[in-house]
Order: C-alpha cells, then structure tokens, then sequence
C-alpha cells in the first residue's frame, strides 16, 4: 500500500461557509453542465437565426404581392414579427434551463452530494436563484437586443423601425427581463416537483395549455382570469402595442408575473426546507 | 464523535429507525452493521440532516451537522456512489463540491490522486463503474480533510484489490485519530475492518460493543472429536464439565472444552482418537442467528430444501 497523504495541503478551516462560496460552486455546476450551454445556443439560434430567416421571407421577399392590409399591419406593430416571435420561441428553451438547475439535481442525486457539503437549504436555493437569474438577465437582454437589431436590419427597406418608436424600448428592454423571470418560475416548479418531465410539462402546460383554455371562461371573472395568469401578464411587457382591451399595462403585466412567481418561490422554499432530501 | 440520543424515524406507520442511542468514539473504525433494510442508511441520512428525525436528536462533536460553520471541514461522508451528474468529470463533480466548503482546487488534484482516478479525472462520469463511481464518492468525503467519516456501504462493486484499498484507508483514517463509521451489510467485511460494532436489526439497536467481544460472546467455540470409544470419552468429558452431543456414527461435538484440554484427558485415559478439530461458528453466523428475527425482507426457503452448513 502506497503511503497516503490524508491530509495534504489544506488550509485550517475559517469562517462561516456560506452564500459567496454556494454562489462559485453554483457557477461552476451551470457551466459545467453541456445541457445549459446547448440550450442558450439553441435558444439563440432560434431567436436570432431563424427569425430573421423567417423574416426575410415571409416580409422582405413579399413585400410585394402583399396586399394594402397585411402591409399596414405590418407597419402598425413591426415588433411582433422582429420580437414578440422569437422571444414566444426562445422562452421554451428557458423554461427548460429554469426546471432543470434544479431538478436535474434531484434525478443525478447530486442533491444529495451538495447538501453534505452545505446542509444549509437556503443558501443552496438562495445562490441557485441568483445565478440563474442573473445567467438569464443577461443572456435574456443580450438575446432581446440581438433579435431587435437583426430583425430590424432585415425588413428595413420597407418597415423602418426605430427604439424611440412608441413602445419599441420598453418591448426590448421587457422582453430581456421577461427571461430571467420565466426562468425563475420555471425553477421553483422544478424545486416544488423535483423531477424533470413533470416540472417542464407543468411549465409548458401552464403556458401552453392552462393560460389559452382561460380564454373560455366566461364573463368578466373569466377576463380578469385570463389576464392574470402568469405568462399572460408577463408577455405583455414585450408587445409593442397593448390591445385596449387588456386589463393591465405592459408593466403592470410583468409584476403581476414576478409577484406570482414570487409566490411559487416562497412555496418551494418552504417544501425544500421541509422535505427529506 | 458522534452522538444519538434517541433518534428515530417513522415513515407512515413503519419505524425505519426506533430510538437508537448510540456514541460514535474517534480513533477507531465503528461498524454499522445490519440486513438490508435494517435503516443503517435512514440514520446516516439523519446524522447528515438529510432526513428530519421523527424524534430523538443526533450531534456531531456536540453539534447538529447543520448548524457547523462549515460543514464539509469536519464531516466527509460517501452515502451513495451516484449522487453525481453523469454529465458532469470527476474533477467538475469535485470542484463545485469544494467551492462550497472554499476548498482550493489543488486539493482536488489531491484527493483524486489519492483515491485513484487523476486518469479518468476529464472524463464525463456517467461512463464510471460502480468502482470508480465509489472511489469518486471517498475522495468527496475526503475533499475538506474531515475529523468525522461516514461511508455507506462502500466496498459495493468494488474488486478485491478495492476492497483492500479501502480497508487500509479506513484503518489509516482511524488510526490519525478520525472518527470512521462504516456500514455494511457483511460481517466478514466488519470482522476485517472495524475495532467497534453497532448491530442494528428492524432499526433497533442489538449490540454495541467491541468486535473481539461481539465474536467472543457469539461464536462459542464447538470440538469435533472421533474416537473408537464415543461413550466413554462422553463420559469423561461430561465429567470434566464439558457438553457433548452425539450424531450417531461415533462422532461426538463438544462444546465448552478446548481441543487441548480433550486431547490431555484422552491421552490420561488412554482413549484413542481419530479426530480431533476445532470448529469456530463463523461470525457470520452469529450475525445471521442474531438478526434472524429482524431480517425486513425474508426469503422463503422452498420447501424440502435443507439449508446450508456454513462451517469454517
């Protein structure tokens, strides 16, 4: 048997462990994981490429043998082509990203491995929570800004678009914070479910399914419903123009999104705090 | 030194561990020994506070776990060789561990040089062997240089060149003064290994004691001696105290009496022997008759099927 070096060159312990370190290693686990880093390139892919592809085609190509209407409609809100569309595509993917920060801990096991090195719950959500949002601020800004530019530079020889166009700045700068947002919600539905399949299929599912069946409901309750479920609100902050007969403005639409997210934080927090990991 | 003071766990109506109090003393390896489902795990998890006890507290140097500074300095633990992201190398999976207890990074390289893996260390580690996947789990134990070990288990999927390894680790780990408690669900692993044992049967605790005294108390010493003359030598044996039974064909199985002191009281009467052999009932044995009636999950022997001597 060879000689062990149990103990090596480890410093003596100092301090107290606690958010800035849970924050490095919550870092290193996002960036060492392929999955994030294909679904952030996926996610740009879509929402920069393709969009300007479809773009080009559908706008720039047929501008044309477009009749008077469909021209004016495009001219009326040109943000729903170069940037409500590729934020609707994009937030699939961030879905994904949100649940999977941390479920994905749950089905490796991993959790298990983190909460031996720092049993303190809290601290673990807490800095998971912050790189996540802070990753996807900044991705969510620089995605929004990216498929504004290109957008604009392909339908520009007929549609000119401007930032200070009415409502154009907010949309871009909503859109970038209606990422970081969705990925939280998208989190704590991974915290609360802890396993993959069902917490991105409760997300999509909400999003998809649950928020256009609304729709349905009748009468002034079922409004009020409509317009309050969470990725209904929250997507108003990136529309350029707000129907008349929306009941909330577009940042009005957004808090009621973060408030409800919020709320879905708190929950998981207080289950993971709980619950036998 | 780990300390549990009536420590339970209920799940439903099913009490996986039952008030166990127990002491953990450093300087020595301490087994956990028990069958499956015994809830060997389950207090392991608790001392961890990866469970909530039902009842009872468990400290760790008079602490809980998870009120430490900073927990990964003073406990190391190996529970489950794949609480790991397959996606993630080795040295990733060790590096993110570290940061959490601010653990420099060379001590990474460390402790995978020291369990063995500096070669597959880049390599994703959903392709590691059950082996590798344990050897990566003790160099996480390992990671903050821990006075408290906890290994679940750990000779599972291991070779025999692993086993020893770990063995030898464990004994090392101990004998620089650390506390190593180590479970299993074999006593022959236990019997090699460990100084102290906790048995454990239904999540009751059945013994704590030393291993010399668990074999001392549990493997009664049995002569198997043949002889040209069965009821005589019975006789004088009997005599001197000790018990015999017969088989029937002349053997005769003494217990209670050394094979030298049957050999001296043959040879003063002039009883000619064709055997004599000392049978030690295996610890494994005495485990199995000690926690025949806590086994949780119980195989039905077939009917007409005759069990298996397990004589050594």
């Amino acid at each position: 048997m060879t000689t062990l070096n149990l103990t090596g060159t480890l410093p003596a312990a100092t301090g107290r462990s606690g958010l800035t370190n849970a924050l490095r290693s919550e870092w290193t686990k996002i960036r060492s994981v392929r999955s994030t880093l294909w679904s952030i390139g996926a996610m740009a892919a879509v929402a920069v490429g393709l969009n300007a592809l479809i773009n080009w085609l559908t706008i720039d190509r047929r501008w044309a043998q477009m009749v008077p209407g469909e021209r004016s409609s495009v001219l009326a809100n040109p943000l729903d082509n170069i940037l409500a569309s590729p934020m609707t595509v994009a937030q699939f993917a961030v879905a994904v990203i949100g649940v999977m920060a941390i479920s994905a801990e749950y089905s490796t096991g991993m959790v298990r491995s983190t909460l031996q090195a720092q049993p303190r719950r809290m601290t673990i959500l807490g800095a998971k929570i912050l790189v996540i949002v802070g990753l996807m601020l900044v991705v969510g800004e620089a995605l929004s800004f990216a498929a504004y530019a290109t957008g604009k530079a392909v339908i520009a020889p007929h549609v000119p678009v401007h930032l200070s166009d009415p409502g154009a700045l907010r949309a871009v700068i909503g859109a970038g914070l209606y990422i970081p947002v969705l990925a939280l919600f998208s989190l704590a539905a991974g915290a609360i479910l802890r396993h993959t399949a069902a917490a991105i299929t409760a997300v999509l599912g909400i999003m998809l399914v649950v928020s256009n069946l609304t729709q349905l409901l009748p009468d002034s309750w079922g409004h009020h419903i409509n317009a309050y479920m969470p990725m209904n609100a929250g997507s108003l902050v990136f529309q350029q123009h707000v129907a008349p007969k929306q009941l909330l403005t577009p940042w009005q639409g957004l808090g009621v999104f973060a408030a409800e997210t919020a709320i879905l934080v708190v929950v998981a927090a207080f289950l993971m705090r709980r619950r036998d990991a | 030194m780990i300390e549990a003071e009536g420590l339970t766990k209920r799940y439903g109506e099913r009490l996986a561990v039952d008030s166990l109090t127990f002491t953990i003393r450093p300087g020595q390896v301490t087994g956990f020994l028990g069958p499956n489902g015994a809830g060997k795990s389950t207090t392991m998890r608790m001392i961890l506070g990866l469970d909530t006890p039902s009842a009872g507290v468990v400290t760790i140097d008079g602490k809980p776990f998870t009120a430490m500074d900073n927990p990964m300095r003073e406990v190391g633990a190996l529970l489950d060789a794949k609480a790991i992201h397959g996606g993630r190398s080795a040295y990733q999976h060790l590096w993110c561990l570290a940061q959490l207890g601010g653990i420099p990074k060379r001590r990474v390289d460390e402790v995978l040089e020291l369990v063995g893996l500096t070669g597959v260390a880049r390599k994703r580690s959903k392709g590691f062997s059950l082996g590798m996947g344990q050897r990566l789990g003790i160099a996480s134990a390992l990671l903050g240089d821990p006075k408290v070990l906890m290994f679940d288990e750990p000779v599972n999927g291991l070779d025999p060149e692993g086993i020893l390894w770990i063995r030898n680790l464990m004994k090392s780990l101990a004998a620089q003064g650390r506390t190593v408690f180590v479970s299993s669900h074999l006593m022959s692993e236990m019997e090699n290994t460990a100084d102290h044992l906790l048995v454990i049967g239904r999540g009751r605790l059945i013994a704590d004691c030393p291993v010399h005294e668990f074999i001392r108390k549990n493997s009664e010493l049995a002569v198997r001696v043949r002889t040209a003359e069965p009821t005589r030598l019975a006789e004088l044996v009997t005599a001197e105290g000790g018990r015999v039974t017969t088989d029937g064909d002349g053997t005769l199985l003494v217990t209670g009496m050394g094979t030298d002191r049957i050999g001296d009281l043959a040879f003063d009467h002039q009883v000619r022997l064709h055997e004599l052999a000392a049978l030690r009932a295996s610890l494994e044995e005495a485990f199995m008759e000690m926690t025949r009636d806590s086994v949780e999950f119980q195989a039905a022997v077939p009917a007409g099927a005759v069990a298996p001597e397990v004589a050594r």
